[in-house]
């Protein structure tokens, strides 16, 4: 390997004379101003329709549609808290969250997103309620629905704009000591305060949401899909070299394996039921209202083909560098002093700062704000449809017209930028304890959508049954976790003589199937007329 | 064919639970254990039967149908 000498021992022209920090700060400057344009290119293609704003007038083909389901599935979690939950549980992590979303994802993508696709292409659908709507025959499950789905995209959203704002805080530490000091804090001392960071971050996504739609998302989440997978790989090749110190990369890899504990070498320290039921919280992408809209801007069912097969080895290759990293960090070689020990999520950031150039530093801080961003722009666009699609045009006597639409689509996506900047300030860290907690949330509505999909006995009475069980299961469940402040909370359950741990998900899961099926087998069935539209004749 | 990706798709859920590599420390390569190893495998396995899947059990006269009756009126 010849990348990572090159990588860091050749200082970028624009960095020589920059004190410490402001190296990052220029390059991930630029990486923003790239996007900005980036986005306004797309809104010179942008044809003025609302199909167009909202869903790329259906013209994205496999390669962008690849990019786009992954980057806005993977999120800051997949760089920055792969290897810190790495550093604290091992190598189990990847089974438990990446080799399993493999999997499930792509089964989601080609059980619900193909045949969601051809629905939607067929009946005109830009949004999940109004899928739901037509297919239950009932208005009123929108009121119930939008909600909860906002509900729970609203934290996730939250979740990214603060990690926004603490990975360009700690990149760029040491910038401008006098005008931010944070003496309370060394470590972030200089740095970019979060405000600055999260809204200057908030401003880019807006913009290329603002101008470009769902076309601008597209191109702008391929291109930071691209840029975290290719930092991913080469600060893995990077940190193996400087922490090994041998002359070869495989050397290198050789002697951090064999200092590796076998506590986090194993699963030793993994309970087997929670691994087996954490197979459940992937299900969630099956009802991300985001994703939804990403699947109906593909250009043909054949471009889910490419998504499909390659999403496992996206994310393999994503994940297996990250979680190595994480590992080696328990080691010796690595020297991980207690502060950053004890707040995971810091150890990559760290190790990239104390083993790496500050080029490398301000490139990797580019590609994790390229993760958390290219799920932004899909959630903030989504939030947007939905407001002005389920609420304001449902609900008006006379429809909006196309322009219309496309003005109440951007004045909501600002208003939605807006409050969700205004909560992040209040600095409320515990949010980052409900990311697992929306995934659940999402993954109880899963019965409902696939029900939906491939059973002609979902009720409209079914449904209702569902979500209400997900939701107050969620809520109960939620609160006994001390409201996410319990982060090991799990349930047990009685079998044999002994007790075995499950994620609370299983039983939300479990709650929300058997109330569907229960209900819709003894309430009436949906029209003749509905059933024609959403299954094939029988024979 | 269709019958037999399905299967596969059940034995990957099944793989997945491997519990035989629970408590194994082997480093496969000299560098990768084998637990982390494992689980790469069947990532690169699901890419193979969701490839599968696209070739053998994607839903037939898809496209034609969303196509001819795509505009026949929105909810």
């Amino acid at each position: 390997m010849t990348l990572s000498p090159l990588l860091a021992e050749a200082p970028l022209l624009l960095a020589e004379g920059l004190k410490p920090g402001q190296t990052q700060l220029v390059i991930i400057s630029g990486y923003l101003g790239l996007l900005l344009l980036l986005g306004l290119f797309a809104s010179r293609f942008f044809s003025g329709s609302k199909s167009d704003y909202q869903l790329a007038s259906h013209s994205i083909g496999p390669l962008l549609l690849l990019m786009s389901l992954f980057g806005t599935t993977m999120t800051a979690f997949a760089l920055v808290g792969s290897s810190g939950e790495a550093f604290k549980e091992g190598i189990g992590v990847y089974g438990m969250l990446a080799s399993s979303s493999g999997i499930i994802h792509s089964l989601c993508f080609f059980l619900i997103g193909v045949k969601v696709w051809a629905l939607a292409r067929r009946h005109g659908y830009t949004t999940q309620v109004q899928f739901f709507r037509d297919r239950l025959e009932s208005d009123k499950i929108g009121l119930l629905l939008f909600p909860i789905l906002v509900g729970l995209v609203i934290p996730y959203l939250l979740i990214g704009v603060m990690a926004s704002g603490t990975v360009i805080q700690n990149m760029t530490a040491g910038a401008f000591p006098d005008l931010f000091p944070t003496p309370e804090k060394p470590p972030t001392n200089g740095g970019v305060p979060p405000w600055i960071g999260s809204l200057v971050v908030c401003l880019v996504v807006l913009s290329y949401v603002f101008f470009g739609g769902m076309r601008g998302t597209a191109w702008a989440n391929a291109l930071q899909t691209t840029v975290f997978m290719i930092l991913g790989v080469v600060t893995f090749v990077v940190i193996a070299n400087k922490l090994g110190g041998e002359e070869s990369l495989f050397a290198n890899l050789e002697k951090l394996g064999g200092a590796l504990d076998d506590s986090k070498a194993t699963r030793v320290e993994m309970s087997r039921t929670k691994f087996f039921t954490y197979m459940l919280i992937p299900l969630s992408v099956g009802m991300f209202p985001h994703l939804f809209q990403h699947w109906l801007t593909a250009k043909s069912a054949g471009a889910f083909k490419l998504p499909v097969v390659a999403h496992p080895l996206f994310i393999m290759i994503v994940w297996v560098p990250c979680v190595l990293v994480g590992v080696w960090a328990t080691t010796d070689l690595a020297s991980i002093p207690p502060p950053v020990a004890g707040n995971p999520n810091s150890v990559l950031p760290f190790m990239v700062k104390k083993l790496t150039s500050p080029e490398l530093g301000g490139f990797l801080a580019a590609g994790i704000l390229a993760a958390i961003m290219s799920s932004l722009d899909s959630q903030f666009l989504c939030l947007g449809t939905m407001f002005s699609t389920d609420v304001v045009n449902h609900y008006r006597k006379q429809p909006l017209s196309d322009r219309g639409q496309v003005l109440a689509t951007r004045g909501f996506i600002i208003a939605i930028v807006a409050v969700t900047y205004a909560l992040s300030l209040s600095n409320n860290r515990s949010v980052f304890a409900l990311a697992v907690w929306c995934f659940s949330g999402f993954s109880s509505l899963f019965p409902m959508v696939f029900a939906a999909v491939y059973w002609r006995g979902l009720t409209k009475a079914g449904a209702y049954a569902s979500v209400i069980a997900a939701a107050g299961t969620w809520v109960y469940l939620f609160a006994q976790s001390d409201w996410g402040q319990n982060r090991t909370y799990a349930l047990e359950l009685p079998l044999g003589g002994s007790a075995y741990e499950i994620m609370p998900v299983a039983a939300m899961f479990a709650a929300s199937t058997a109330a569907l099926v229960v209900v819709s087998l003894v309430t009436t069935k949906p029209s003749d007329a509905t059933l024609g539209k959403f299954f094939a004749a029988k024979n | 064919m269709q019958k037999i990706v399905w299967a596969l798709v059940v034995l990957l859920l099944i793989l997945h639970q491997d519990l035989w590599f629970w408590e194994d420390d082997t480093l496969v390569f000299g560098f990768m254990p084998i637990g982390l190893f494992y689980h790469a495998c069947i990532s690169v396995a699901a890419s193979v039967t969701w490839f599968l899947a696209t070739r053998h059990c994607w839903p037939a006269g898809l496209e034609a149908n969303a196509e001819a009756a795509s505009g026949e009126g929105s909810p």
